[in-house]
């Protein structure tokens, strides 16, 4: 049983290092690899809830991301980008 | 009058069936912003493209799923679907109503949204569509404190299970759909609410073998409904069959004259494995045979039921996509009984989903991977021996890939010996 916190901190410096705005949830399994991915499933669930990721969904697919980086709940808002 | 013109959609009315822009019209007289859709739509069929930007960061605290975020790309011409949110509610088993759950759930869906829904979407939810960011905890709060309703699977999730409505209604149903249904939904709310799958996964339930929900053709995970033992028979109901007395398939095709009932014409030739047979006085069935195609209980059902053995079959990899890559699912497990607690079951699922996160790739369904990395693996992930029944094609593969630990003496055994004995 990894410490969860350990975790959430790996994981987050993992996600603000990624040149992607946006992954899935098995290339957060890359920040901790020695951990099974139920382990990381609890900490980035953790991690949504304090809102230091966010959750990106197309209505198929779902993605993570950190909140702040990358396209924005206040950008989806305005107009189309070209 | 109308805000804008909508020539193009104006045509999708002209149609024998029911038109979806007459359903939108009509509710934009009560909700105005709907005018904006139908501008919006009708813009998007005029530039052959859409003009919905592609999902969204949206939901409800503690959710991945069930909140799918629509944005308009011309908000300032649109301000009334400017954000245009859809949200899935998971359904009763076997879509049970009553009228006053009804009534409150448009109730809500009036006041906190744009009153159009989708009843049911293809997985099977409630479908809730249009409304804003600010209503979507307003809407959940309402539905959970006041109609004791959960937010459906959307996203890299497990979906909203679904079932027929099974022994409610259902005299073939061999386990109870419903129950088995809101068994799991229950159980895996986790893996519902919280994405961390490489694709969307679907369970559905179907009582007996006519899979009235398309399991086999829609569902990761297919549990339909079978039995072990043999059809029972009444042999005198197939005389009355046979004499007239009986209506074939209960009456269903009753509304033209298909001439007298023929048993050997529209039952026994017609059974995919030959397994029946009728002398004229007698009907015999080779239930070893018997793969429970379901034509003949079809055709006749005062004379032929489900035995009393009952459990359900699991498949194992379907996908019904709306373009191309339509896959069957591939049976796995022949028989297992569905009852409470379903501890068996659970330790299946929990296999199943433990290495399709671990090995599939993203945006890969299930049955792409088994197909990918091979029935086998599959079946050694899981811990279910292999049987002929699994084989798509029993005598057109000769090859049989065999561990070393299956053969004797294993990799490592005297090709010098071998030789001597089959010199070549």
């Amino acid at each position: 049983m990894a410490d969860i916190e350990e975790l959430k901190k790996k994981i987050m410096e993992w996600a603000e290092k990624s040149t992607k705005p946006k992954f899935y949830f098995k290339d957060i399994g890359k920040a901790a690899p020695e951990v099974g991915l139920r382990e990381i499933k609890k900490a980035v669930t953790a991690l949504v809830q304090e809102q230091k990721l966010e959750l990106w969904s197309s209505g198929s697919t779902s993605m993570y991301g950190v909140k702040g980086k990358g396209i924005t709940e206040e950008a989806q808002m305005g107009k189309h980008e070209e | 009058m109308a805000k804008f013109e909508t020539p193009l959609l104006d045509e999708l009315e002209k149609g024998p069936w029911p038109s979806f822009v007459s359903d939108i019209k009509r509710q934009a007289k009560k909700k105005p912003v709907l005018e904006d859709l139908l501008g919006q739509v009708e813009l998007s069929y005029k530039d052959k493209e859409t003009h919905w930007k592609h999902g969204g960061i949206v939901g409800v605290f503690g959710y991945g799923g069930g909140v799918i975020g629509r944005y308009s790309d011309m908000p300032e011409k649109f301000p009334g679907v400017a954000h245009f949110h859809t949200m899935r509610v998971n359904q009763p088993s076997g879509l049970y109503y009553s009228t006053k759950y009804l009534e409150q759930i448009l109730d809500i869906w009036e006041r906190r949204g744009s009153g159009l829904t989708n009843m049911h979407g293809s997985t099977g939810d409630i479908v809730l569509l249009g409304t804003t960011t600010p209503q979507l905890e307003e809407v959940f709060w309402e539905l959970t404190h006041n109609l004791n309703t959960d937010l459906g699977g959307s996203g890299s999730n497990l979906r909203t299970p679904s079932c027929c409505l099974g022994m409610s209604r259902c005299e073939w149903a061999c386990f109870d759909t419903q129950a088995a249904c809101h068994h799991m939904t229950n159980r895996y709310q986790d893996e519902l609410h919280r994405p961390a799958f490489p694709y969307k996964f679907k369970f559905k339930f179907s009582g007996c073998p006519n899979d009235c929900v398309a399991a086999i053709a829609r569902s990761d995970m297919a549990y339909i409904g079978t039995w072990r033992d043999d059809i029972r028979i009444d042999q005198a109901a197939v005389q009355g069959y046979v004499k007239g007395e009986l209506k074939p398939n209960a009456g269903a095709h009753a509304g033209r004259d298909w001439g007298k009932f023929d048993i050997v014409k529209e039952v026994i030739n017609l059974c995919p494995t030959k397994c029946m047979s009728w002398d004229g006085k007698e009907l015999k069935i080779n239930n070893k045979e018997c793969v429970r195609c379901m034509h003949c209980i079809n055709v006749m059902p005062r004379a032929l039921r489900p035995g009393l053995d009952k459990g359900c079959s699991i498949l194992f990899g379907a996908k019904a996509p709306i373009l191309d890559g339509q896959r069957l699912a591939t049976l796995v497990v022949p028989f297992i009984k569905m009852e409470p607690p379903y501890e068996e079951v659970h330790a299946l699922i929990e296999k199943v989903f433990d290495w399709w996160m671990e090995h599939g790739k993203n945006r890969e369904r299930l049955g792409e991977l088994i197909q990918r990395l091979s029935l086998k693996e599959f079946l050694k992930a899981i811990e279910v021996k292999a049987i002929p029944q699994m084989v798509k094609e029993p005598r057109s593969n000769p090859y049989i890939f065999w561990e070393e630990k299956d053969v004797p003496g294993g990799w490592t055994r005297d090709l010098a010996a071998f030789r001597k004995k089959h010199p070549l």
